[in-house]
């Protein structure tokens, strides 16, 4: 908190929590739609399990947030390098 | 929030009178959907709190974030409820034109801010857009703006608790002051925690929780209607000028001026050009997202990132909206009596209808985890604005200076505590007098255009005067409320949209001439003082981004996006021509 060196802490990766939100969703939406769902609930949606559909899109979603934080990590900059005022306007 | 609040006038009166018909059969799996969400929110400002060293980091997010999270945020501090509600409201009203507050609305206004302001405002290493006049036009017309803006902000946080209380109290039943309470406290905790990187992750969750909600909205909808056919065959059945809505141009039923080139002109110029580039490229409260960007290139590339899902998702607000208006049985009644029956329904209750009528438990929760979502995060954007203004701009510039660092980052937390505060009274305020409310908040969307013509002004043109920085603004805005008042108090009446393209019209033009002559007639400051600031003076090599390493490659050139998605705007123009 109160270290006077400026420290670059590097934020935690979001990608890791839409990866879980997106898993928990899908999980819960999909068991909802093979199981839970009644018929009324069918009927609202035009016969669609959209439950189900929704619950299997997101899963994938929640597997590519995952898939694509462990490929491309988030690279800490070393040193420090955009640290604070970086004079030149252009640099990155 | 500026394009929802010009159609959200009633939304708060219509609610209190609306009858328990919307209540939601929400189970338990929808509560424990919502919780979730609420876990990870707090959760990610716990974390966020850890990178949380210096009043920069806490404010700017230590300009360290990657730019299709700052893209993404930069939408989503837009995409509030407010609008969902006011824009499938429109949607349900006008049809297609309703996508003219996204493809001529906001598209060109990014990509203007990207490729043209951005250097300009992370180049000068400005910590938001007051300080920028601060260092343009000095203290008078920063004065006027952060105060204007200070105030707004936490006032339309306030408006924003309101307007959520009553669709939780609405939907769920939960009395109003507990869904204040406890939402408010929610945000805060987030906010006070982890500063900006909180509240920009947040958005960038919530923008994908909204697209999970309109997604499947749009999909089963136009299932259920036979496709974009059997909307287009009932929509034609139901309506007399279903010709208007079912063609974007030229928009006359959204601007209610009949003379369709008027009607084109007053799109173009005063949706497009003036509220427009005014609300995107001056807003702090989008801007900062930019500034949060970690380098140049991802500065300029954040607007353009955001343009494309910008583009996109109106698509899945307005066919919704459309939908609803032949499907929902109360809706398409009360749009058949032209909007005056009193059946307990209006226009803003599209979204609910919907989510109502076509999501079974599970996509319900989602549905209303969106909505909850949609409205802290519109709060949020405004009080982590608000708190950054206050700190830098009022506080640090004119009463406590030259602190240490660690003072300022500690006022920064106390002083969103304070907001927060001020925003919950102000809700409560609202419950009394919300037409009061929701008119301040229309008028706040006038501080915006004004704005702009300085911006554009001071920026090319190194002539213009500090002196002319404050009077065009105060004149400008002015010039707004007025032609407001005079319509809405009957001295000459357009109705639908009209009214706001030409108040702010005006006060565009006002703040032109007057900033010209005043300019000509006082001293303007010397050239070495505005290098950085104004186009003319500044090294074109400090206005460039680096284009090697993680900021390399065509698809991240700036002029390579921004043309991009004007084409697309283009394209999906004419395929709702």
């Amino acid at each position: 908190m109160s270290e006077p060196v400026k420290k670059r802490a590097g934020l935690f990766d979001l990608r890791y929590v839409l990866a879980l939100l997106f898993a928990v969703y899908g999980v819960v939406l999909t068991v909802m739609g093979i199981a839970f769902t009644s018929q009324a609930g069918l009927d609202k949606a035009a016969g669609i399990n959209i439950n189900l559909w929704a619950g299997l899109v997101m899963l994938a979603v929640g597997i590519v947030f995952a898939l694509w934080a462990r490929l491309r990590p988030i690279v800490v900059p070393a040193g420090t390098e955009p640290a604070d005022d970086a004079t030149g306007a252009g640099e990155s | 929030m500026l394009f929802g609040a010009v159609r959200c006038v009633e939304v708060g009166l219509v609610h209190v009178l609306a009858d328990a018909n919307l209540r939601l059969d929400a189970g338990p799996v929808d509560y424990v959907l919502l919780g979730f969400y609420f876990v990870l929110v707090l959760g990610i400002g716990a974390l966020a709190r850890r990178s949380v060293s210096s009043s920069l980091d806490f404010f700017l997010s230590g300009r360290s974030m990657p730019a299709w999270v700052t893209g993404l945020a930069f939408i989503s501090a837009n995409l509030g409820a407010v609008e969902i509600f006011g824009m499938t409201a429109n949607g349900a009203q006008y049809g297609v034109p309703t996508v003219h507050y996204y493809w001529i609305g906001a598209i060109p206004a990014m990509v203007f801010l990207g490729l043209v302001m951005m250097p300009f405002y992370y180049g000068s290493k400005v910590r938001s857009v007051p300080e920028f006049l601060l260092r343009r036009f000095g203290r008078f017309a920063h004065l006027v703006n952060s105060l204007s803006f200070a105030v707004a902000q936490v006032l339309i946080a306030g408006v924003n608790l309101y307007a959520l209380a009553l669709t939780i109290n609405l939907l769920l039943g939960w009395p109003l002051w507990v869904s204040i309470i406890a939402s408010a406290a929610i945000v805060l905790a987030y906010t006070t925690l982890g500063g900006l990187s909180a509240a920009i992750y947040n958005e960038v969750m919530q923008f994908f929780v909204i697209v999970a909600m309109l997604l499947p909205l749009t999909i089963v909808g136009l299932y259920k209607v036979g496709g974009w056919n059997g909307l287009v065959a009932k929509v034609t059945a139901a309506n007399s000028d279903a010709a208007a809505q079912l063609h974007a141009w030229p928009g006359s039923n959204l601007t209610g001026i009949d003379n369709p080139v008027l009607s084109v002109i007053g799109l173009v110029f005063g949706l497009g050009f003036v509220l427009s580039f005014g609300y995107w490229t001056t807003n702090f409260a989008e801007v900062q997202r930019a500034l949060s960007a970690k380098s140049m290139s991802a500065a300029r590339r954040t607007p353009l990132i955001g343009a494309y899902p910008k583009t996109v998702i109106v698509l899945l607000i307005f066919i919704p909206g459309m939908i609803a208006a032949v499907i929902s049985p109360e809706l398409a009644a009360f749009k058949a009596s032209g909007g005056t029956a009193t059946n307990g329904v209006t226009y803003n209750d599209t979204i609910e209808l919907l989510i109502r009528d076509l999501l079974p438990n599970g996509m319900l929760g989602v549905a209303i985890t969106g909505l909850v979502a949609a409205f802290m995060a519109g709060m949020a954007a405004s009080v982590s604005s608000f708190n950054t203004v206050f700190t830098y701009d009022l506080w640090q510039t004119y009463v406590v200076k030259d602190k240490p660092d660690e003072y300022y980052l500690r006022v920064g937390r106390l002083i969103t505590i304070v907001g927060c505060l001020i925003a919950i009274g102000t809700a409560f305020i609202a419950g009394q007098f919300s037409n009061i409310m929701d008119y301040l908040q229309t008028l706040f969307g006038f501080f915006n255009a004004p704005l702009f013509a300085t911006f554009l002004l001071g920026m090319f043109w190194k002539r213009m005067t500090p002196m002319a920085g404050g009077v065009g603004l105060i004149v400008g805005t002015a010039s707004a409320v007025t032609v407001d008042v005079l319509n809405r108090s009957g001295v000459f009446t357009l109705s639908g949209q009209g009214g706001a393209f030409v108040a702010a019209s005006v006060a565009f033009i006002m703040d032109i001439v007057i900033s010209v002559l005043v300019t000509l007639v006082t001293a303007p400051k010397p050239d070495s003082e505005l290098v950085g600031l104004v186009w003319s003076l500044t090294p074109r090599d400090s206005l460039r981004h680096s284009d090697t390493g993680e900021n390399a490659g065509w698809y991240r050139k700036p002029v390579v996006l921004g043309v991009g998605v004007l084409v697309l705007a283009a394209v999906l123009n004419i395929i709702f021509w």
